[in-house]
């Protein structure tokens, strides 16, 4: 018999076993090696190793068990029966795998012990007592979530009367986009953990230093890259499949996506600090411990369904209840811990008003200030709901005004801090480039609002352009641009570490983003307006034909698809294609949007109810410079993961210039 | 151990919050609470939208469990429920009444011909008369009322097959055991 074949009827049986043979493994890694460092005992404290790699293994054999449940639509397992079919696509397949609650936690954990199994791996030249510490802490991490798992959401479990079919996937998450969004997202979200079992380590073992900012930078980087990558895709995939025409709602789900995010940028420059100037240390540690917390509080609130939301998919109160138990007892003993342990920390060296740390330290306040802002928007509903008989809801207008007030002052700093020096500098250093920006930006403005007929617009692209040129003027000056000859410049360009080629990736993409957001908010456009065969209507330039619209059907889904031609200045340019899906397994209709692309603007179109008689309802959008907000945001993640490869985040040998606790 | 008030900020800011997300995960942010449950229906009579229709009025609820569904042809959300509607009629499994909201007659008999009629009667509310009355917040919305008349249950949002199942349908089978 074909081995596959043998090992068919018992997969889910098999990833079941391994699932509480990593859970009994995570039990083990959070008290032994901890106990090891109680009492000095180096056999116990090395069991940490064994451990976390150890559970990795057992969680990837479970989670391949299920995709291979999901890819040989094994409906006996109920997971698999409720959310695939037969006849799904063999991608929408294998993503289904994580498409729903239970499998999504898996996928959680799965990236928790990857994360996990980092630290062994990597951290060999860790002192010992700090790397078995932050095992220990992620595995007392990964007993929580296995647990939460294994007792309330096992994706394992069978049915005893086996469908014939499947009860197919929810429509809206059939799309690539969506498919690979989840382990992006998880990618960064859970990546966090590190920083946070770090942090906790740190504390137990009283001591914050050089090394461990410089052991933490990279998973930080990481992490947050994927998150913004992950975001990225979230906020595109929304765009185009959700039909309404947007790239940001400040939909709850989207804001706690965006809070670990936010705090994570503030701990991406914190750790900085800690590493090069042994400054910022405990606030680093507290930045660890919030943001990993926002990421559970993410977890608690997509999971348990308390805020509505456009993603509401899966939640259930029950399972609200666990995570918000884990939540409190993760954060609450880490931030308890924090309470009794920081006031011990040493202050470590001061910095003076005019100084990087000085520029990074207000990047952290401004950066937290936002976190701050979107937590209150998204959960004062709740707030009120619970407090009085009123239900409230909190719109865009609010997080536009206040979010975009202080991303406007981050972007003013971004644009002058990075040329400050290290330790303390003077403003007459900055005076020459400070009025460089200012003119250039000013005229810019200037320009904008006059011909652009908007002041808001004008402003926006003002501190795209602030932020353009700040961050190649302090290029510029690293490899002394100006004083040297071309070839020297070029020469010392390259000596130049990742880190500052990541910082140029980073910021820039910021100030492509930052265009992107002001043109789509002050002159993207649309319409809404019945159309017949052969009528044609006019938006932002462009002459758009409705020419067609025919049935047909898909895998599993039927589909009216309507034709548009587009043309500007009587020439034609493309075609667009918009679809209404109808999905009989699930009775729900989605609507694919026409997009016709350009770097400079998006056409976008979208067809509603009708009939060849009355004509059908079609929106048109046209979205200027919108590609422009992804493209910088995958610019920033890009940054990230260059900044990965600089030298000064190896680490060295254990130094002696500690800032003790 | 000297602890600093300061330092304790951030877990008591995180036991407040847990203790509002504890209170807050009893609550369906959906449900929201109507004060018209309990009640019988407000007065109204509503113009036929269809031809061959008499108007609807209260005294249709009386005597049957009822299904009073809102509805508009702008309203997209309605089309999302509309299937479960027609299985429910074609099966005869409750009496549906349906109220065409903020429409013309000529608009809402147009939409009820091209995806099908579920209703027994159809009424006009043009101008939001009756609807401000009953309380509905937006459309599609659905009231149940008892054989009384009286509305037992209403549902915020579109009936799809799920929500026919995990919501409407305990209700209505409870409404039968009783009567």
């Amino acid at each position: 018999m074909e081995f596959g074949a043998l090992l068919h009827p018992m997969t889910a049986e098999i990833g079941n076993f391994a699932l509480i043979l990593a859970f009994v493994l995570a039990v083990v890694q959070s008290t032994v090696p901890m106990l090891g460092v109680r009492t000095n005992n180096l056999r116990l404290m090395r069991l940490a190793d064994v451990t976390a790699i150890g559970q990795l293994l057992f969680v990837l054999i479970a989670f391949l068990a299920l995709t291979i449940a999901f890819v040989r639509s094994d409906f006996s397992v109920e997971l698999v029966a409720q959310h695939s079919h037969s006849l799904k696509p063999m991608l929408y397949k294998i993503s289904g795998v994580w498409a729903n609650h239970e499998g999504s936690m898996l996928l959680w954990v799965l990236i928790l012990s990857l994360y996990g199994a980092m630290v062994p791996l990597f951290g060999g030249a860790l002192p010992i007592r700090l790397k078995t510490l932050a095992i220990s802490v992620q595995g007392m991490i990964g007993v929580g979530f296995f647990g939460f798992i294994i007792f309330t959401s096992n994706p394992f479990a069978r049915l005893a009367e086996i469908p014939l079919d499947g009860n197919g996937l929810n429509p809206l998450l059939q799309d690539p986009g969506l498919a690979f969004h989840p382990p992006f997202l998880y990618l960064g979200y859970v990546g966090f953990s590190m920083a946070f079992s770090f942090s906790v380590a740190a504390l137990l073992d009283g001591k914050v230093d050089a090394l461990w900012a410089r052991w933490l930078r990279p998973w930080v980087l990481v992490s947050w890259s994927f998150l913004t990558i992950g975001i990225t895709m979230g906020s595109i995939w929304a765009y185009y499949e959700l039909g309404w025409g947007g790239w940001w709602f400040w939909d709850p789900v989207e804001n706690v996506s965006l809070l670990p995010w936010l705090a994570g940028t503030a701990l991406l420059h914190s750790t900085l600090v800690v590493e090069r100037r042994y400054a910022l240390a405990h606030w680093t540690v507290l930045l660890g411990i919030l943001t990993f917390s926002l990421s559970l509080i993410g977890t608690f609130l997509v999971r348990s369904g308390v805020i509505t939301s456009v993603h509401a998919f899966a939640n259930d109160p029950e399972r609200g209840v666990y995570i918000l138990a884990l939540l409190l007892l993760a954060s609450g003993s880490a931030l308890t811990l924090y309470a009794l342990r920081s006031s011990q920390l040493r202050v470590g060296n001061g910095f003076e008003v005019c100084s990087r740390e000085a520029g990074l330290a207000i990047n952290n306040i401004l950066l937290v200030c936002a976190t701050a802002v979107v937590f209150l928007g998204t959960f004062y509903p709740l707030l009120i709901d619970i407090t009085s008989d009123d239900k409230i809801s909190v719109g865009p207008p609010f997080f536009d005004l206040y979010v975009g007030y202080i991303m406007g002052a981050l972007v003013i700093f971004m644009g002058v801090a990075p040329m400050l020096k290290w330790r303390h500098d003077s403003f007459n250093n900055i005076r020459k480039p400070l009025i460089i920006l200012i003119i250039t930006s000013f005229s810019l403005a200037c320009i904008v609002a006059i011909f652009g007929k908007s002041i808001l617009g004008g402003i926006g692209l003002m501190l795209a352009l602030w932020l353009f040129v700040g961050t190649w003027i302090t290029f510029g000056r690293k490899v002394r641009f100006g004083q040297l000859t071309l070839d020297e410049n070029w020469r010392m360009a390259k000596a130049l570490p990742a880190g500052v080629y990541g910082f140029l990736a980073a910021h820039l993409g910021m100030s492509v983003t930052v265009v992107g957001i002001t043109c789509m908010g002050v002159w993207a456009d649309e319409k809404i307006l019945m159309m017949q065969l052969g009528d044609t209507t006019e938006l932002g330039g462009y002459t758009i034909e409705l020419r067609d619209v025919r049935n047909g059907t898909g895998p599993n889904y039927s589909a009216e698809t309507a034709t548009f031609t587009l043309s500007k200045a009587a020439k034609p340019i493309g075609q667009m294609r918009s679809e209404r899906r109808f999905y009989p397994v699930r009775v729900t209709q989605t609507t694919e949007a026409g997009i016709h692309v350009r770097p400079t603007r998006n056409l976008y179109v979208a067809i509603g109810e009708g009939e060849p008689a009355r004509g059908w309802a079609v929106r048109i959008y046209f979205h200027p410079f919108v590609n422009w907000i992804w493209a910088g945001a995958l610019l920033m993640a890009l940054g990230g993961f260059i900044a990965l490869g600089d030298r000064r985040l190896r680490l060295p040998k254990p130094r002696e210039d500690e800032v003790t606790i | 151990m000297k602890v600093s008030l300061i330092s304790l900020v951030p877990v008591l800011l995180l036991v407040g919050m847990v203790a509002l997300f504890a209170l807050g995960l009893g609550k369906d942010p959906s449900l929201l609470p109507s004060v018209m449950v309990e009640r019988p229906m407000p007065d109204f009579v509503l113009e036929p939208v269809l031809d061959n229709m008499e108007v609807f009025a209260p005294a249709d609820l009386l005597g049957q469990i009822s299904l009073v569904n809102v509805f508009g042809s702008w309203c997209a959300a309605c089309l999302l429920e509309h299937p479960t509607l027609m299985r429910l009629a074609r099966e005869q499994r409750i009496a549906i009444y349906g109220v065409n909201w903020r429409d013309s007659a000529e608009n809402g008999a147009n939409w009820l011909k091209q995806h099908g009629n579920p209703y027994l009667k159809v009424g006009l509310d043009e101008h939001s008369k009756m609807i401000i009355d009953l309380g509905v917040t937006g459309a599609p919305e659905t009231y149940i009322t008892d054989a009384q008349g009286r509305i037992r249950f209403k549902q915020v949002g579109p009936i799809t097959e799920a929500v026919w199942h995990q919501t409407i349908l305990p209700v209505v089978l409870t409404l039968e055991a009783e009567t």
